[in-house]
């Protein structure tokens, strides 16, 4: 009897042939000149639009709210794809959580050149090394980069001294203190393993060849190399002795078992406001943030980057000048960045202001440099393909871990199943 | 002879033009919508899958590029092996819940389990599956004991690969069984008391008069059923789209051959595979209902 709740056969074609139909009445061409600044933005990002509404009364602004491509939702790709069959809806100015929209945004014809007349180049020049890396395709800038999400090492600091244990700097450091853990404290975590982000915190910082975008539809994928089994293997000892757990941190069980267990946290620059403070009530001057660590002999550091969002503007916008105007001031303004901004401004200047606010609100404990100091330690040998790594990894190595696989023995399930997804987009695999 | 008086009344005759009108009308605007939003895009979803995306003919392309996809064999075997699933419960389990809640006669107690058995498939079918994500996660529950009893502690363990057919399946039954008891229900009741009159004078017992003398005559109500089942089940799409959002993609965003159609569409730019695989889901509906149809002499009178 539930037929027509489970009836999306045609979805695509009726979804099309409505637009077409449409399409055939609409002219085409942009919206025109003097109506709204229609901007597009998730729930978090609504603030900085009505902050930007609220010192600009003189630009009218048309605040849509949507789910910001959460979880790789394709939500905004999908409206485009509609849009680009009607001629018209397109957003001015839009906000993503994911990092890879640019590698589709530009070839739908969505992303308008931002480096090529409309952002100046010393405004530019302010972003922090690497940060518009993922809004580059082809060497022209599509997008400006929210906030960087590099990833730093959270610590329960009045447990670590209640403990007796000293922040690892190495991840030899980290294991052996994993393992003393397990034995003396048995319950308390180093870390997780259970998100869907979980190899762009690990396996990234560990120089994991699987996802090295070598150009616009290339990628290196080699889930065999050292730095992909050397961490591997780590976490697969601090699992089986229960010093890493397999639940994500935004789990209900988690939550609910864990949150006071916390006593080491790779994690990325969110995590403070986002997990610590919001998900898992952590008391404030507890969490303290560490470098990442580092393999021992390594000569430069290196770190993993857990999303960031991006700033996207319509190629088709109408209010080209107004909408440069919002984009330039949400992406570097302080009042926005600098001061209310929940994650690191991946605009240099901003950054430092939000430091200063972060030590000055007192939730975190000691020394903030180390988030700075990781927004330039991003490794680059992991990229932003079209293709979702979170999506792979939660679909082939999840379970697994769930079942009491080890991570060792799927990473050759890992590697066949990033081919696959990396050729179904077009791209060319080398391994 | 003389003329005699037409034995229809004029003004009845009047009221049954109206009547006709307005069934016409009624018929014409269902019509109407038919084509609008079923036959104009079925036969633009046609064209579509044996188009290019610059409109030029491809013949099989699509089907073939699709068929050849690497997650397409997999969503056919999940889907398949759910349809066994879903409709092997579906027919056990209908046609033994009607068969008891008959027994129970009309008395109040069959009333209210009617009512209650209806109430899921009232609700929209997102709104069940949010429902039932809430009662898989043992932490919040209602019925972890029951869950840890089976041994499952975390939504992960619960969403297991291997468990989802059962879970889907689980769904669709809590989701839209409930009518079809209420269906069956009422073809039971259609049953003339005489022949069951005289299966009991006969000496039939409950079990030789649901088997010999009830089930057969509810054949027709089970295979429409069935009709309507495999192609809604073969459309698989809500549930594990749902729990894939719910599991941050451990559930797999192309479980189903709908999920891989709607990512065809929407992530890989591709409309006319995801076209392609529409069609090849049509066929095998109608060919399905075809053969259930002509093997059961469903449209044979009575």
């Amino acid at each position: 009897m539930s037929v027509d709740k489970r009836r999306p056969v045609l979805l695509a074609a009726c979804a099309a042939a409505l637009a077409m139909t449409v399409a055939a009445c609409g002219s085409g061409a942009p919206a025109k000149a003097g109506g709204a600044l229609t901007v597009w933005v998730d729930a978090t990002r609504v603030a900085a639009a009505k902050q930007y509404q609220a010192l600009h009364p003189e630009v009218k602004l048309d605040i849509v709210s949507y789910d910001g491509d959460a979880n790789g939702s394709n939500y905004l790709q999908t409206k485009v794809q509609l849009f680009n069959r009607t001629g018209k809806g397109w957003p001015d100015v839009v906000f993503s959580s994911q990092n890879n929209e640019a590698t589709w945004a530009v070839d739908a014809g969505f992303a308008a050149p931002l480096d090529k007349g409309l952002v100046p180049a010393d405004t530019l020049a302010g972003f922090a090394k690497g940060a518009n890396d993922v809004c580059t395709v082809d060497g022209t800038l599509y997008c400006l980069r929210n906030d960087l999400s590099q990833a730093v090492l959270w610590y329960n600091e009045p447990l670590m001294k209640q403990f007796g244990y000293t922040v690892p700097k190495t991840w030899e450091e980290y294991q052996k203190l994993g393992e003393k853990v397990a034995a003396e404290h048995p319950g308390y975590l180093v870390g997780d393993a259970g998100d869907s982000y979980t190899p762009e915190i690990y396996l990234w910082a560990s120089k994991c060849e699987a996802n090295h975008i070598t150009g616009p539809k290339a990628v290196t994928v080699n889930t065999g190399g050292e730095g992909c089994t050397r961490m591997a293997a780590l976490m697969d000892g601090l699992i089986k002795n229960r010093s890493m757990s397999v639940s994500g941190v935004f789990s209900t069980d988690f939550g609910k078992n864990q949150a006071a267990k916390v006593l080491l946290m790779p994690g990325p620059a969110w995590y403070g406001g986002a997990v610590f403070r919001d998900t898992l009530k952590t008391a404030p001057k507890t969490i303290g943030v560490a470098p990442i660590p580092q393999w021992q002999g390594d000569t430069a550091p290196a770190t993993g980057n857990v999303g960031g969002g991006t700033w996207l503007l319509s190629k088709h916008s109408a209010h080209q000048k107004a909408a440069t105007d919002f984009l330039t001031w949400v992406t570097t303004d302080n009042a926005y960045q600098g001061e209310k901004a929940p994650g690191f401004p991946a605009y240099a200047p901003a950054a430092e202001n939000w430091l200063k606010a972060q030590a000055a609100a007192g939730y975190l404990v000691g020394d903030l440099g180390a988030l700075k100091d990781a927004s330039s330690q991003v490794w680059p040998g992991w990229g932003s393909g079209q293709f979702s790594q979170e999506s792979v990894w939660a679909a082939t190595v999840k379970p697994g871990l769930t079942q009491g696989q080890s991570i060792a023995s799927l990473l050759p399930a890992w590697q066949d199943s990033i081919v696959k997804h990396a050729e179904s987009f077009g791209y060319k695999v080398s391994s | 002879m003389t003329a005699t008086a037409s034995p229809v009344d004029p003004g009845r005759r009047r009221g049954g033009a109206g009547r006709s009108r307005a069934g016409l009308a009624f018929v014409a605007a269902y019509t109407l919508l038919l084509v609008a939003f079923g036959a104009v895009p079925t036969c633009y979803a046609i064209w579509f899958a044996f188009t290019d995306a610059g409109g030029g003919f491809t013949g099989f392309a699509n089907f073939v590029t699709t068929a050849r996809d690497f997650r397409f064999a997999d969503s056919v075997g999940h889907v398949a092996l759910y349809l066994v699933c879903w409709l092997l419960s579906l027919v056990v389990f209908v046609v033994g819940l009607a068969l008891m809640l008959h027994r129970l006669s009309s008395g109040p107690v069959s009333r209210t389990l009617r009512f209650l058995y209806y109430i899921p498939g009232a609700l929209a079918g997102a709104a069940s599956v949010l429902v039932w994500l809430f009662m898989l996660d043992p932490t919040v529950s209602p019925v972890s004991a029951l869950l840890g009893a089976l041994g499952f502690d975390t939504f992960g363990q619960v969403i297991a690969p291997g468990n989802l057919p059962v879970l889907f399946t689980a769904i669709a039954f809590w989701t839209g069984a409930g009518g079809w008891i209420v269906v069956m229900y009422g073809a039971l009741d259609n049953i003339p008391q005489d022949v069951m009159e005289a299966a009991r004078i006969d000496g039939a017992g409950a079990w030789q008069t649901a088997w010999h003398v009830q089930i057969p005559m509810l054949r027709k109500w089970i295979v429409y059923m069935v009709i309507l089942a495999f192609a809604g089940g073969a459309q698989l799409f809500v549930e594990p789209q749902l729990l894939s959002l719910a599991s941050v993609g451990v559930a797999g965003r192309d479980y189903s051959l709908n999920q891989l159609t709607y990512d065809f569409a929407f992530q890989l730019n591709n409309v006319n595979g995801a076209a392609a695989v529409s069609m090849e889901l049509l066929v095998v509906s109608l060919s399905a209902a075809g053969l259930f149809v002509a093997r059961s002499g469903f449209f044979d009178a009575d």
